[in-house]
């Protein structure tokens, strides 16, 4: 009660902020981020927003509000010739879990020691691969949990804590991000979503909130991410390999019963290029679970061949199209099929995904609608998320969406997600 | 008498036709290739800072603030551009860069701070607004001279008119337009579409033209939309040519980490 209320009295202050010292009421008087900016060269942005969602579905184990905040993001960027710094941070009153957090988004220094590296360290989000919305040689943080309730699709990013280096050799470039202690994604723990439970055997929440034990030693449980790319006349070519964990918990400790993240290196490839007036990408990666024994290990993932094919193409004015299949193959399918105990339900050999995007830019781009829907045919699942943002002016933006989840089975992938489903609106104002 | 009259006739007919010649009125080709390249590629590289302001039909006023850089490959060929947005906050530090071809479609990426994501887009529709604004993807790299076939309808003490029209109608939502191309300087001033109906819905206009190291460029430009009673005033300052981009800026690496040219 304490927190909604707090939330409400964020909301408040947080838009009252906004609308009196940033804006500047008329032209030709300087707002405080000119005279910020012209003091001290210091430059300043950010938003405030509130975000509401409820439930569809009936579900015994969560709330019935899915989300329900206030936010407010600064940052705060100087450019010193040599170096740029950056802070970017955000406040947070979750009416939800009842808390006040803070999120530092990036907090990070950027510079080049000579003229062929770049060095970026601190805090920061990071992203390379050709999928949309599907990630295989992508092994930095993700926050599902955001992306499921509705939260800005920057969410679904999680910043970390890294050293980023690119070396630029004539037509190569070479990427390494050292993260010196793993971090791993937001999963779905039934603290604020339910999941199906092998244990449990059922879809639980916060009834059965998933205890994990994360590698939390400096530099022993760190991470290393590196890419080699260069461009063949249009054509992006890259190979990729990694050496850390599991993003998600992926294994269980038999002696404790907690969920562990098990070590995993991960060696792939993608490609993308125009093709027939637009957009194709392929990319694979074989995820080698090396804690699994084969696959003879029922408490470890077992590894994996991941492959996607994606293509995008403006289909008619201001609509854009794109459609990607998707290819999960588990590595000594029959071990992990014995060792697999008898209660727990076995996954496919093969697990089949297909993605669909549609985007509609309307009323001179100020309304956007949007679909985004994975389907996997061979689990009989699937999640889509229909989506609409209207920017009222330069400053406003009213969204909104759905997440729907469903399933054949409570126990796949999608499946597992389906007591989920729910609603939202944002509203956010931007200076 | 008479025969001397008609040689004289003769000789001054001669005389003009040659002297027309000499004052080298410039084929329609030639109008063509200099407009294109007093427009699209003065000098080989250079910046700018545009603010563009886009008033709709009900007198609502929306901006966009962005520095531009773009460098040739070679005049009337291939070119880079590469768009760093400042303003409005939701769009700042985005990225749009492209690889403008002569004969293929072009290449286009878009960068996304906030996720760190490089994307690329599906470049097929030249013809959508830019960042939704009344100019169009064409309007900021350049229409290629090859899409339409051209022809000189005017001829004034100040500007060539040209009539153009589209060689593949269906790819378009004009049916023809006609520019108007100053005599000295080649720059179009002025530009007229014609719907499909023939009736005028569109117009580009360059409002004032500035000279920066002996280039003339256009430093305010409007295009309207009659149809939908829109119209978009963009103002190019702090403009720079021949500043010595080097051609990997244009490249992933400073998609993710933005050159000193555009900070400043």
């Amino acid at each position: 009660m304490f927190a909604k209320f707090f939330v409400i009295q964020l909301q408040a202050a947080i838009l009252l902020l906004c609308l009196l010292p940033f804006s500047g009421w008329a032209d030709e008087e300087l707002s405080a981020i000119d005279r910020l900016y012209n003091a001290y060269s210091i430059e300043l942005a950010g938003f405030a927003e509130t975000r509401w969602g409820a439930r569809l579905v009936n579900d015994p184990h969560e709330k019935d509000m899915s989300i329900g905040e206030a936010r407010l993001q600064l940052e705060l960027s100087r450019d010193f010739e040599q170096f740029l710094l950056k802070f970017k941070g955000d406040l947070l009153g979750d009416a939800v879990m009842e808390e006040i957090n803070v999120d530092i988004r990036d907090f990070s220094m950027l510079f080049s020691p000579t003229d062929i590296v770049d060095v970026k360290l601190g805090r920061m989000v990071s992203t390379w691969g050709t999928g949309d919305l599907i990630f295989i040689n992508d092994m930095f943080p993700k926050d599902w949990q955001s992306f499921f309730i509705g939260r800005n699709d920057e969410y679904l990013k999680q910043a970390s804590n890294i050293i980023k280096t690119g070396v630029f050799l004539g037509e190569y470039a070479i990427d390494l991000v050292y993260t010196p202690l793993f971090q791993g994604s937001e999963y779905v723990s039934g603290e604020r979503l339910s999941y199906y439970n092998p244990a449990a055997g059922e879809i639980v929440g916060r009834n059965m909130i998933m205890d994990d034990s994360a590698p939390n030693r400096w530099f022993s449980d760190g991470e290393i991410a590196g890419r080699l790319s260069r461009q063949f006349s249009g054509v992006e070519v890259a190979l990729y390999g990694y050496s850390g964990f599991w993003q998600e918990p992926e294994g269980m400790d038999r002696m404790s019963g907690k969920a562990i993240y098990p070590r995993l290196n991960v060696w792939g490839a993608s490609a993308r290029s125009p093709l027939l007036g637009g957009i194709g990408n392929i990319e694979a990666g074989y995820y080698d679970s090396i804690q699994d024994d084969n696959g003879k290990d029922p408490f470890i993932r077992p590894s994996e061949y991941r492959f996607l094919a994606g293509f995008e193409l403006e289909l008619a004015h201001e609509l854009t199209g794109g459609f990607q299949y998707y290819l999960e193959k588990i590595n000594h399918f029959d071990n992990y099929e014995q060792a697999l105990p008898s209660t727990m339900h076995a996954r496919d050999e093969y697990r089949h995904l297909l993605t669909a995007r549609l985007t509609q830019l309307l009323m001179d781009q100020n309304l956007i609608l949007s679909l985004f829907a994975y389907y996997s045919p061979s689990d009989n699942d699937g999640y889509v998320r229909p989506k609409f943002s209207y920017k009222l002016n330069d400053n406003w933006l009213l969204d909104g969406g759905f997440n729907l989840f469903w399933g054949e089975d409570d126990y796949t992938f999608w499946g597992r997600f389906q007591d989920n489903t729910n609603a939202y609106v944002g509203l956010r104002y931007s200076f | 008498m008479k025969i001397n009259g008609i040689i004289i006739c003769c000789l001054l007919s001669l005389l003009m036709l040659f002297s027309l010649a000499q004052a080298g009125e410039p084929t329609v080709d030639e109008i063509i290739n200099k407009a294109n390249l007093a427009s699209y590629y003065a000098g080989d590289d250079g910046r700018a800072s545009v603010t563009m302001t886009i008033t709709d039909n009900q007198g609502r006023e929306r901006k966009r603030e962005f520095v531009i850089l773009r460098k040739d490959k070679e005049d009337g060929g291939e070119q880079f551009f590469f768009v760093y947005f400042k303003k409005p906050s939701d769009v700042r530090k985005m990225v749009f860069m492209v690889h403008k071809h002569v004969d293929s479609d072009d290449d286009r990426w878009l960068y996304l701070p906030a996720l760190d994501l490089v994307k690329r887009i599906a470049a097929s529709d030249k013809r959508t607004s830019f960042v939704g604004t009344n100019f169009l993807y064409e309007d900021v790299s350049g229409r290629s001279v090859n899409e339409d076939t051209h022809e000189l309808i005017d001829s004034t003490d100040t500007f060539f008119v040209l009539k153009n029209t589209p060689k593949k109608p269906d790819d378009v939502e004009f049916s023809s337009y006609t520019v108007s191309i100053d005599k000295t300087t080649f720059l179009p001033i002025k530009a007229v579409y014609l719907d499909k109906n023939g009736k005028e819905y569109r117009i580009v206009e360059a409002l004032e033209v500035q000279n920066f190291h002996g280039i003339p460029t256009v430093t305010v430009s409007k295009v309207t939309d009659l149809a939908a009673g829109s119209s978009t005033l963009a103002e190019f300052k702090s403009i720079r040519y021949d500043i010595g981009l080097e051609e990997n800026i244009f490249s992933e690496r400073y998609l993710r980490r933005p050159p000193r040219e555009v900070r400043k």
